[in-house]
């Protein structure tokens, strides 16, 4: 187990490393940052200065190294358009983001697992194929759209839900939350669903087609010989077996919301990381590009390896495979 | 055998329509079993043995469905009820034991949960009470250790103790009927004969049916009373099970007693039916079993033989009715 588990931290790390190196190449060769941040006045000496007090004239290797090293301690220098700590502005947002993903989580998982376990049972009704139709059509559609469509149902000619923003937020220390304000949770309401769909679709036919496979079992024939109702043979005996991968894809999936969630931001101008990330992109702002892409990537490193880890201690097999 | 048999099933037929027309699955099956008996069901796979079993319990497949006949259970009709109903004849009065003892559990719940949870659909018991009596059920089928055991999970259990496991949950609410399907095939010999003889006693004890499907002739000659051989959906034989051991009435049965080897009698060669039984949809006219029989006659290709006395049971061969009518 230990052994196991060292392997998939070294990974891990490996993993970040590379990830490092691009957000750091991209400092590099995307233009040279002193001419991005001085301006034309400014002589040749100040410029040769401000590059030594930067660190800019160390070898490439020794630069990356800082880098890396500053990184792991939070700190990835100061933004060029506001002139903060990339770290406070991420940290800033950060919560917004996170909110918005969990509702999205929790929604997907209410709605798809019990419309998955309907479409197993009644998978002749009219209704099953119908759900299986529309799940298609969720799949593909960009969440673009589907927020655009829920702006114009709901905010536009229902006007029962706000558009955009985050509407008011309470401070517990440095998380803000939406979630404790009227205003705040109608806000997270139009937002959540348009990130959830795309989720709901792939969580509903993941457990449709698990059902289907364990609906087979012997053990579920065998609870129906015992006289066990059919709904509790349905949603006890067989959708409890069908959740360990479903529990899985939702961890993993996290992470793919949150990168989903830049264009759902971006729709409903929530104020979380994405919408940081578009406006560092239009201003060039490269300290928040390179921190947006470090975090994001070590919060996927970090669920896949938690991920794995979890699956070593729920099955045994994987955990005695090196003796 | 005068008093009302426990299970009476009278004519039954099962079809499966399919694009191609209805198959017949089960054909004017009749078979009775008293209280305290064990039936032995015997045949070749696909024989209708397992089918026979499901049809009893209402848990055919659909689009499969009893096309005709009756079954009864203790003086009350069954197979017309409601899906409803038949919920609590499962479990309540028909109880199951099933082939793979290592699938037929669900490994994410304690073989406890699993009990307590078949008795309290059942029985009025609280859920103490319902504890109680899945530790002295776990007891009864020998299970050592019941109190701790009863936490335990179906994957801590060895093969044999899961199938004693199977069958404390088909005894849970004390059943008329318990319907055994394999219930040895899948495990080691040494550990089929305990399961066997363990299901005997507490048949004989609590004066339960027990209709024993399987295809092993040994199992059926150890533990049946009577036996009852089906071949392509339909009886052709029933009787004691000493007497259709000892003399086989039908070609079919005397084919099976032959192909099975016997320790210390020295057979040059086994013997074998030749040829395969009949896809379901393709059944010869006739007798079924015709095109394999050694002592077909004309009468057998064209006429279908039913049921009649032979012996001390029941058999449908034309050979037979020929011997009685020369007889009379």
């Amino acid at each position: 187990m230990i052994v196991f588990l060292i392997k998939r931290l070294a990974n891990a790390a490996l993993v970040m490393l590379v990830v490092a190196l691009m957000a750091f190449m991209i400092f590099r060769f995307v233009g040279d940052p002193i001419q991005l941040m001085v301006n034309e006045q400014t002589s040749q000496a100040e410029r040769d200065a401000l590059r030594e007090r930067l660190g800019l004239n160390e070898s490439v290797v020794m630069q990356y190294l800082r880098f890396v090293g500053n990184a792991v301690q939070g700190d990835f220098g100061i933004s060029y358009r506001n002139q903060q700590e990339v770290m406070s502005l991420i940290a800033e947002r950060f919560p917004a983001t996170i909110e918005l993903v969990l509702m999205a989580t929790i929604i997907s998982l209410v709605v798809g697992v019990p419309l998955g376990v309907i479409t197993a049972i009644h998978r002749r009704k009219w209704y099953s194929e119908a759900l299986q139709f529309v799940s298609i059509i969720g799949v593909s559609l960009p969440s673009f759209v589907i927020g655009i469509l829920l702006i114009l149902v709901f905010s536009v000619m229902l006007n029962i839900a706000p558009a955009f923003g985050r509407g008011d937020v309470v401070s517990i220390g440095w998380w803000t939350t939406g979630l404790l304000t009227p205003s705040g949770r109608a806000a997270l309401i139009l937002p959540s669903i348009a990130l959830s769909f795309y989720q709901i679709t792939l969580v509903m036919r993941l457990v449709r087609a698990e059902m289907l496979e364990v609906l087979r079992s012997d053990f579920i024939k065998f609870a129906r010989a015992r006289g066990v109702p059919a709904w509790r043979v349905h949603y006890s005996h067989a959708l409890r077996n069908c959740l360990m991968p479903v529990v899985t894809m939702t961890a993993m999936n996290i992470g793919s919301l949150i990168a989903f969630a830049l264009i759902t931001e971006t729709v409903f101008q929530w104020p979380g990381m994405g919408l940081l990330f578009i406006q560092a992109v239009t201003f060039v702002d490269i300290p928040v590009m390179a921190a947006y892409l470090c975090i994001v990537s070590f919060i996927f490193v970090a669920l896949n390896t938690l991920v794995d880890i979890t699956y070593a201690l729920i099955d045994p097999r994987l955990r005695n495979s090196k003796a | 055998m005068t008093s009302m048999p426990m299970l009476d099933v009278r004519d039954l037929r099962v079809e499966f329509p399919g694009r191609h027309g209805s198959v017949t699955a089960l054909d004017g099956v009749s078979l009775t079993i008293a209280a305290g008996e064990i039936l032995g069901v015997v045949g070749e796979s696909g024989a209708g043995k397992s089918m026979t079993g499901l049809a009893v319990q209402g848990l055919l497949e659909p689009p499969g469905h009893i096309a005709g006949g009756e079954v009864w259970l203790d003086g009350r009709r069954i197979d017309t009820l409601s899906e409803r109903e038949m919920q609590h004849v499962r479990g309540r009065e028909i109880g199951a034991i099933f082939q793979d003892p290592l699938t037929s559990l669900n490994p994410l719940f304690s073989v406890g949960r699993q009990l307590i949870e078949t008795i309290r659909l059942h029985l009025p018991l609280g859920r103490a009470e319902a504890r109680q009596r899945a530790i002295a059920l776990l007891a009864e089928v020998g299970i050592p250790g019941p109190e701790e055991r009863v936490d335990h999970y179906p994957h801590q259990f060895s093969g044999g103790m899961r199938q004693r496991v199977v069958i404390a949950l088909a005894l849970a609410a004390r059943p008329k009927l318990i319907i055994a399907d394999e219930p040895t095939t899948a495990l080691d010999v040494s550990i089929q004969a305990q399961i066997t003889s363990l299901l005997r006693k507490l048949c004989k004890e609590h004066g339960t049916a027990v209709m024993l499907v399987t295809h092993d002739m040994g199992v059926i000659a150890e533990t049946a009373d009577r036996v009852a051989v089906m071949y392509a959906g339909r009886l052709v034989e029933i009787g004691p099970v000493a007497d259709v051991i000892a003399r086989p009435s039908h070609p079919y049965t005397r084919g099976l007693m032959g192909s099975i080897p016997t320790l210390g009698a020295r057979v040059p060669r086994l013997q074998q039916i030749d040829g395969s039984m009949p896809r379901l949809d393709a059944i010869p006219k006739g007798c079924a079993f015709n095109p394999r029989c050694p002592h077909v006659m004309p009468r057998c290709q064209t006429e279908r033989p039913e049921l009649r006395p032979s012996g001390s049971g029941l058999s449908a061969c034309w050979l037979n009715t020929q011997a009685q009518e020369r007889a009379a």
